[in-house]
């Protein structure tokens, strides 16, 4: 029936359609592809006026930092040989590796081991061959666009980026754990129980998902700041100042997520049927070992899910990060609002942008290793909820 | 499911939303009437400096903070009342400029000011996102399947960049000589400063947050059409309905729950505005609500953070995003008791 709707379609309409679509490609993905090709040039060049200077970047070129054409070809075609690997082939690895029931921690393994021999291909092996081979290549092996890493290590090694990433590392990890632990609880429960309460708990819950945060953190900030005095009484002398500490942003993400994660893991469990459960039940279940070793195996793909969000609320979260830890010792996002806040130089903008493109790197490759449970995730809510 | 299990379930979750969100907003509430202030005390202070023909000392009377036993300036927290509040709406401001029948001294007070931009821009972006995001679904829908995944790909990056570096993507594109800007400035023929008045920065803005926003709204919309009724749309094709028409009276009342959904969300978020402020390094000229609680919060130069002050601030915003939210929520609330009975 999907084919009449189609042949029917005047050629103008899907002409239009598909000139749209690239339009929009392109407005969605060039800031993102600019940032990128601004970071690996000199200042000169990535400041310059005219934009084929900053893509080809001619001053760049000029000091012999610059990528062969060669080197661009096997760039290109390692990329998308792993593109095509994430797609097919590391899904059917984790699903033929994982034991039974832990499809969850067998893709986070699987993604991050992938994700590590990338990185060691990509940053160490290949560039070494390459320098090789583009000594006894003649033209090809020419220098064409300019291209230099000087601002990400500048970034990394320089200015202790390093110790942003632990933070950010504790902080996601606790967030996507602790909030995963309390939802899928609160979210099978509520899914199974059609009383009044629930449907109040997720009223209370959706209004809770609409506060500003900077509502929730004018409440944390003076307690945080004086925990140690406030908490003497329970505590003794032990009692730790809970500001500047990653470990307490957690708490304060892991409350700001709640109400969201409830929601969506709640959908999810509803499309679980209920029979289920009242199978294993009837087997002589409790309601927790039902949930344990019957809904839990089947619902991986709705924790992978949420787990997602959570991750993003977490990496990508400036407010209560910047307010609640102190400004040497915060996650990244934080840190690079103040590095382009006191960039004076040409280079230091740079070195800015290169901290951008660093943290959003993982991003990209999360999109691109779980493009799928992120599409699912978004329509969950609305068409089940 | 027996109440007993329900709550051993729920209970964890629960306990941590009270302990953790409503006891805080307990707080500010409290908070709100209240100041804490450094206890100063009043003393004659001799300073004298070297001259060359001897000593020459002043005597003045100076107000300093009292420090105490450990070193920190001792403080005391009074109940103000409602002096919080009126420190945030500045009342008699207000009433001056409006007897002066003047809007632009009512935009030189913070409160309004963030008031101004934060529901402009919750209620522009969100006609653009609705609109956009379902021009997007609709074009989806409409092309081939083997390249609906490389555009869904493509559309999911603006949705999942981290917000702040969303908006200094957006703000290296425009800044001084940047791209765009001097394609513009070729276009145009004349010298254009995106980031030396507020209107410029506002439309940045609503174009970052459209940017962001859209494909949320594309894919939930993407989805939507997939469950549209083909029968429906078929008696439609032949009791001879124009594509509009089909559109109209047959695609958009399916998509209706979704549009109420993806309004519900975007309401929340866009009043929310914050990242665009600190990416765009706007404060000079257009700030927002929560911007405003987070300045209130940041210490100053002494190391003072007017708490009294943010949770007023911070009470008032809630205030607004429930008065925008009561209209949908309402909707909400019928459609779901005109589904129990």
């Amino acid at each position: 029936m999907k084919d009449i709707n189609l042949i029917k379609q005047p050629l103008t309409l899907r002409f239009s359609s598909y000139f749209f679509l690239i339009f929009w490609c392109i407005v969605a993905a060039f800031p993102i592809f600019w940032i990128s090709v601004i970071s690996v040039k000199l200042p000169l060049d990535a400041f310059n006026s005219n934009a084929l200077n900053v893509i080809f970047g001619p001053a760049t070129l000029s000091q012999g930092k610059g990528l062969s054409f060669i080197d661009i070809t096997v760039g290109l075609a390692i990329i998308l040989f792993t593109a095509k690997l994430t797609t097919g082939w590391l899904g059917r690895k984790v699903n033929q590796y994982s034991p039974n029931g832990y499809l969850g921690f067998g893709w986070i393994i699987g993604s991050m081991t992938f994700g590590i021999s990338f990185i060691v291909v990509f940053f160490a092996i290949m560039p070494s061959i390459l320098s090789v081979l583009n000594e006894y290549t003649g033209v090809l092996g020419n220098n064409i666009i300019g291209f230099s890493t000087e601002h990400y290590s500048t970034v990394w090694f320089e200015r202790d980026f390093i110790n942003n990433f632990k933070n950010s590392l504790l902080v996601t990890t606790g967030v996507v754990t602790i909030s995963l632990t309390f939802g899928t609880l609160a979210g099978y429960g509520l899914a199974r129980s059609g009383s009044n309460l629930a449907f109040w708990i997720l009223i209370i819950a959706l209004v809770f998902r609409a506060l500003p945060h900077s509502v929730l953190v004018t409440g944390y900030l003076p307690f945080f700041i004086n925990s140690a005095e406030i908490l003497r009484p329970i505590f003794g002398d032990a009692a730790p100042t809970l500001y500047g500490m990653p470990w307490a942003t957690v708490a304060v993400l892991v409350a700001i997520n709640q109400p969201f994660t409830i929601w969506m893991l709640r959908s999810f469990f509803q499309s679980i049927p209920a029979e289920l459960d009242e199978a294993a039940r009837v087997d002589g279940c409790s309601h927790f070992q039902a949930f344990r070793r019957v809904i839990m195996p089947v619902m991986w793909p709705g924790v992978i899910t949420t787990g997602l969000f959570s991750f993003l609320l977490a990496y990508n979260d400036f407010l209560v990060t910047s307010m609640l830890l102190e400004a040497q010792n915060t996650t990244m996002v934080p840190a690079i609002a103040s590095m382009f806040n006191m960039e004076t130089t040409t280079t230091d903008q740079v070195v800015a942008v290169a901290a951008a493109v660093s943290i959003i790197a993982p991003l990209f490759f999360l999109v691109m290793f779980f493009q799928r449970q992120i599409v699912s995730g978004l329509t969950a809510g609305a068409v089940k909820g | 499911m027996n109440q007993k299990t329900f709550f051993a379930f729920i209970g964890p979750s629960v306990l941590m939303m009270v302990l953790f969100i409503a006891l805080p907003l307990a707080t500010v509430l409290k908070q709100s009437f209240y100041q804490t202030q450094s206890v100063y005390e009043t003393l004659e202070v001799e300073t004298c400096s070297p001259t060359f023909t001897g000593q020459v000392c002043v005597k003045e009377i100076k107000t300093i903070p009292i420090i105490g036993d450990n070193g920190k300036v001792i403080t005391q927290t009074n109940y103000v009342g409602l002096s919080n509040y009126q420190n945030v709406l500045e009342l008699p401001r207000v009433i001056a400029a409006f007897a002066n029948n003047s809007w632009h001294e009512f935009m030189l007070i913070d409160f309004w000011k963030a008031l101004r931009f934060t529901l402009s821009f919750t209620l522009i972006t969100l006609p653009l996102v609705l609109f956009f995001g379902l021009l997007i679904a609709l074009c989806i829908n409409n092309v081939a399947k083997s390249i609906r995944g490389p555009v869904i790909f493509v559309s999911l990056l603006p949705m999942i960049i981290t917000p702040v570096i969303g908006a200094l993507a957006i703000r290296w594109l425009f800044i001084g000589d940047g791209v765009l800007t001097s394609f513009l400035e070729w276009w145009l023929a004349k010298d254009i400063a995106m980031f030396a008045q507020a209107w410029t920065i506002e439309f940045m803005m609503t174009f970052y947050r459209v940017w962001h926003v859209a494909p949320f709204a594309a894919i939930v919309f993407y989805a939507g059409l997939q469950t549209v009724n083909q029968d429906t749309i078929e008696s439609a094709i032949i009791d001879g309905a124009s594509r509009w028409q089909k559109l109209r009276f047959v695609i958009l009342p399916h998509l209706m729950p979704l549009i109420v959904f993806v309004t519900l969300i975007h309401l929340m978020d866009a009043y929310r505005v914050f990242e665009e402020v600190v990416g765009f390094s706007s404060q000079a000229h257009v700030i927002s609500l929560q911007w405003l609680t987070y300045d209130f919060l940041t210490a100053d130069l002494m190391g003072n953070r007017s708490i009294g002050r943010a949770s007023a601030s911070s009470m008032l915003t809630m205030i607004g995003i429930t008065l925008l939210l009561i209209p949908v929520l309402r909707g909400v609330w019928n459609d779901y008791k005109g589904k129990r009975l």
